[in-house]
């Protein structure tokens, strides 16, 4: 088994370097290191926990146990542009569902948490984002549309592959 | 205009999430342009204010702008960047209003039956000035306690006006932080939860999108009562607006030090720091939450003990809803009796619900407790969507059940909603027509708390489990006789055996369901029949004879090559190959696609 946190590159290292810093700064909360972790490389990478829990020495099992408890955390590579639609209550009601279907077939996915081939997009199912008086609503990485139907939707990702509102 | 009766002009433009969505960012960049160029044009006396103002509830109707005009103020309604240049022309400069761009009777309607308190300000002040907060009167309220009041007195006002937590339980707030106040300890903390994780309920956010100041003001009269000098606010990842303006206004409250050491020249402290939560709706179980604040996994445990004796780090811990937190303040400044005043005998003050759904307005509406259910839907809500038929309202989210017609003349108060097997919960109020099916809804919620347990006990991980396959099997056709009572016997030892609020509640959707639709299951279970038409697996889709054009349209939208048919001629689903997905109902203009 690899245990050596040390192998990380030298420029990773200085940013974990830095979430550690704030860690020991702050309350010590292993869940603040691991959303800076992600917010850094965009997923929650061996490595970099490996790295922590000799650092901290904390069990890496007592990352893991809280990684794979909280729906925020990922362990494999996102695309770089996130399609979330809500299935929440009020956007159940209003169709959600098929919205969710429409992304789907339009990104050619089968199912939740897919990427595309070319890394641009992944789909992912949220509950509720709090715009539900806009219901049903789609977000594409943080931006919010609202009052979407089927057709809107189909549009809405077309526009997205051309380039429109979606990081290359 | 004349240069001399020029007044001081306000355009007041909506960014909650709901405004921006709609997109009122684009609307605030077009008034500035469109007045930046005019007014060198024509060399205009008079000062334009751009506002950014929080939620104002009705978001059916986004952008709203505001023009105040001295003490006159006109809202115009679903503005879009493109319509700036005109309401600048003819009303900011040329003194008349776009009359077909206002507000209508139904913005009116929307407002009479509300009571707002806290969404006063939320809608007219902007989130990211302190000043703007202080102008109305905040940061008063704590300016009071330190300079008139002991941490007792602090206490019986609460208590007296009556205020009960909104976070879902409504335990009285005053007794509360007297329970917390009299624990012994040198260090006690208080927690603000805006873990909001009721999917369909949004005043939470909204609170804090548009008043922020108000929850830290009610932290710090909360920290002073009880003996604290440290807060919390466990906010959700998913709302990134509402997280920057709460560090906004936390920094903006250091810088003032109104937060931090010696506040108002007293030796009272106070200090919050912002945690973020990971996506996990039991973290808004109290227990749960600490243990995610302290960086486990976020499972709760036993109660007793209660936080309020040993909470945060062990320590004696209030934890209160974002709701609760921003009541505070105006409590202390207009007094407990005044809010006492309003609402019922045992629930005081007002009430902010989320109504979302099939009413035609929707939005954040906030009312005084008491009022019945049918005046929020129909006098507020305006009705039902297409004049459909009323068929319930759920509220209270996973955790609380659905409500039917013969019912809606009920108060809305803790204790009539929990008597007709409901909750008020965090204020989630989604209104369901003929066209929702009541067993889907009741799935629906399964499948929500199902995904959400955290394991750590069996009624509820193994329960909710098998709760939701017999549902999944009743939408499926495949229900069988005695599933109901099954449904009803697993729900009450659910209820009665598991650790948290998340298990003991999970099995209320589906008994609330079959307490007043039992006849929706049956048709489900015994005819195979989905009355409400949302079971996909219960469906048939054919064409209608006499109606079908020959247009060709479904043929077209058939995924699975299931239509077929000449063009001008009679088609034909063939029911072998049909998946149900309803595309060809939808695209039909001839409403040629039947479905049974
Ligand atoms: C599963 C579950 C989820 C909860 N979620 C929330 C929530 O999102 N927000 C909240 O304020 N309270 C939530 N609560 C209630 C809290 O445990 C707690 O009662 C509340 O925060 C106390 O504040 P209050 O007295 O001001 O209502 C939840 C409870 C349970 C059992
Ligand atoms: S239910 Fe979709 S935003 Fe709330």
């Amino acid at each position: 088994m690899k245990t050596e946190g040390e192998t990380v590159a030298a420029e990773t290292a200085a940013i974990l370097e830095g979430i550690l810093k704030r860690y020991r700064d702050d309350d010590g909360n292993i869940i603040s290191i691991l959303q800076d972790v992600q917010d850094v490389f965009g997923y929650i990478r061996e490595d970099a926990v490996n790295w922590f829990s000799k650092k901290l020495d904390i069990p890496a099992s007592r990352f893991f146990g809280v990684v794979t408890f909280y729906a925020q955390f990922h362990l494999r590579p996102r695309g770089k542009n996130i399609v979330s639609v809500c299935c929440g209550t009020a956007c159940h009601v209003k169709g959600g569902s098929k919205i969710a279907e429409q992304v789907k077939k339009e990104l050619h996915l089968n199912s939740e948490g897919e990427t595309t081939n070319d890394k641009r997009f992944t789909f992912e199912v949220v509950r509720c984002v709090g715009a539900c008086s806009i219901a049903p609503v789609v977000l594409v990485n943080s931006k919010v549309y609202g009052d979407m139907t089927v057709d809107s939707t189909s549009k809405l990702i077309k526009k997205l592959k051309e380039g429109a509102g979606a990081k290359k | 205009m004349q240069k001399n009766n020029l007044k001081k002009v306000i355009v007041r433009v909506c960014i909650g999430t709901g405004g921006l969505a709609a997109g009122g960012k684009e609307v605030i960049d077009a008034f500035k342009k469109e007045i930046s160029d005019r007014c060198i044009d024509i060399d205009l006396d008079f000062t334009c204010h751009y506002q950014k103002v929080g939620c104002r509830g009705f978001c059916a109707r986004d952008v709203l702008v505001d023009v105040v005009d001295g003490d006159k103020s006109l809202t115009y309604q679903c503005i879009k960047p493109e319509m700036a240049a005109r309401i600048v022309d003819e009303h900011l400069i040329g003194g008349k209003p776009v009359k077909e761009w206002l507000i209508d009777d139904t913005y009116y309607a929307f407002h009479a039956k509300q009571k707002k308190i806290l969404l006063k300000d939320c809608g007219t002040i902007d989130p990211e000035d302190i000043n703007a907060y202080i102008d109305v009167g905040g940061y008063s309220g704590i300016k009071k306690v330190l300079s008139e009041m002991n941490p007792e007195d602090v206490i019986s006002e609460i208590k007296a006006s009556g205020l009960r937590g909104r976070g879902g339980a409504g335990f009285p707030t005053g007794l509360k932080w007297e329970i917390c106040r009299k624990t012994p300890g040198d260090t006690k903390y208080i927690i603000c939860n805006a873990d909001e994780g009721d999917p369909g309920a949004f005043m939470d956010r909204s609170i804090i999108e548009g008043n922020p100041h108000s929850v830290i003001e009610g932290m710090m009269i909360a920290g002073y009562a009880v003996g604290s000098d440290h807060g919390y606010v466990y906010i959700r990842a998913e709302y990134p607006f509402a997280v920057e303006r709460l560090r906004l206004a936390i920094s903006q409250a250091h810088e003032r030090g109104y937060l931090g050491k010696n506040i108002f020249g007293s030796n009272f402290g106070f200090d919050i720091k912002v945690k973020l939560g990971a996506g996990a709706f039991v973290c808004g179980e109290e227990t749960a939450l600490i243990a995610s604040i302290e960086g486990q996994r976020g499972m709760p445990r036993a109660k007793p003990p209660f936080p309020v004796h040993h909470g945060l780090w062990g320590k004696p811990t209030v934890i209160n809803n974002v709701e609760t937190l921003s009541n505070i303040p105006y409590i202390i400044r207009n007094g407990a009796q005044w809010y006492a005043s309003i609402g019922t005998e045992k629930s005081k003050g007002t009430k902010v619900f989320a109504l979302t759904g099939k009413v035609k307005n929707t939005g954040l509406i906030e009312v005084p407790m008491g009022i019945t259910l049918r005046e929020i839907i129909y006098d507020i809500g305006g009705g039902i969507i297409g004049d459909r038929e009323f068929k319930a309202v759920q509220t209270g989210g996973p955790s609380g059940g659905c409500i039917p017609a013969e019912m809606l003349d009920i108060p809305v108060d803790y204790e009539s909603l929990a008597q007709v097997g409901s909750i008020v919960g965090s204020g989630g109020m989604v209104v369901l027509d003929e066209t929702d099916c009541m067993v889907n809804i009741a799935r629906f919620f399964l499948e929500f708390t199902q995904a959400e347990s955290c394991g750590k006990c069996v009624p509820c991980r193994i329960g909710t489990k098998r709760l939701l396959e017999i549902l999944d099997r009743i939408t499926k056709g495949l229900g069988r006789e005695g599933d109901i009572e099954l449904l009803q016997k697993l729900s009450s030892d659910i209820k009665a055996a598991s650790l948290c609020g998340l298990g003991q509640t999970a099995p209320n959707p589906v008994l609330s369901t079959i307490r007043y639709f039992r006849e929706e299951y049956e048709a489900h279970i015994r005819d195979k029949k989905c009355p409400a038409k949302v079971c996909r697996d219960l469906l048939t889709y054919y064409i209608i004879e006499e109606f079908c054009k020959g247009c060709g349209a479904c043929l077209r939208a058939c995924p699975s090559g299931a239509i077929t048919g000449e063009k001008k001629k009679l088609h034909k689903i063939n029911p072998d190959i049909c998946i149900k997905c309803g595309a060809c109902f939808e695209v039909c203009k001839f409403k040629a696609v039947g479905r049974e």
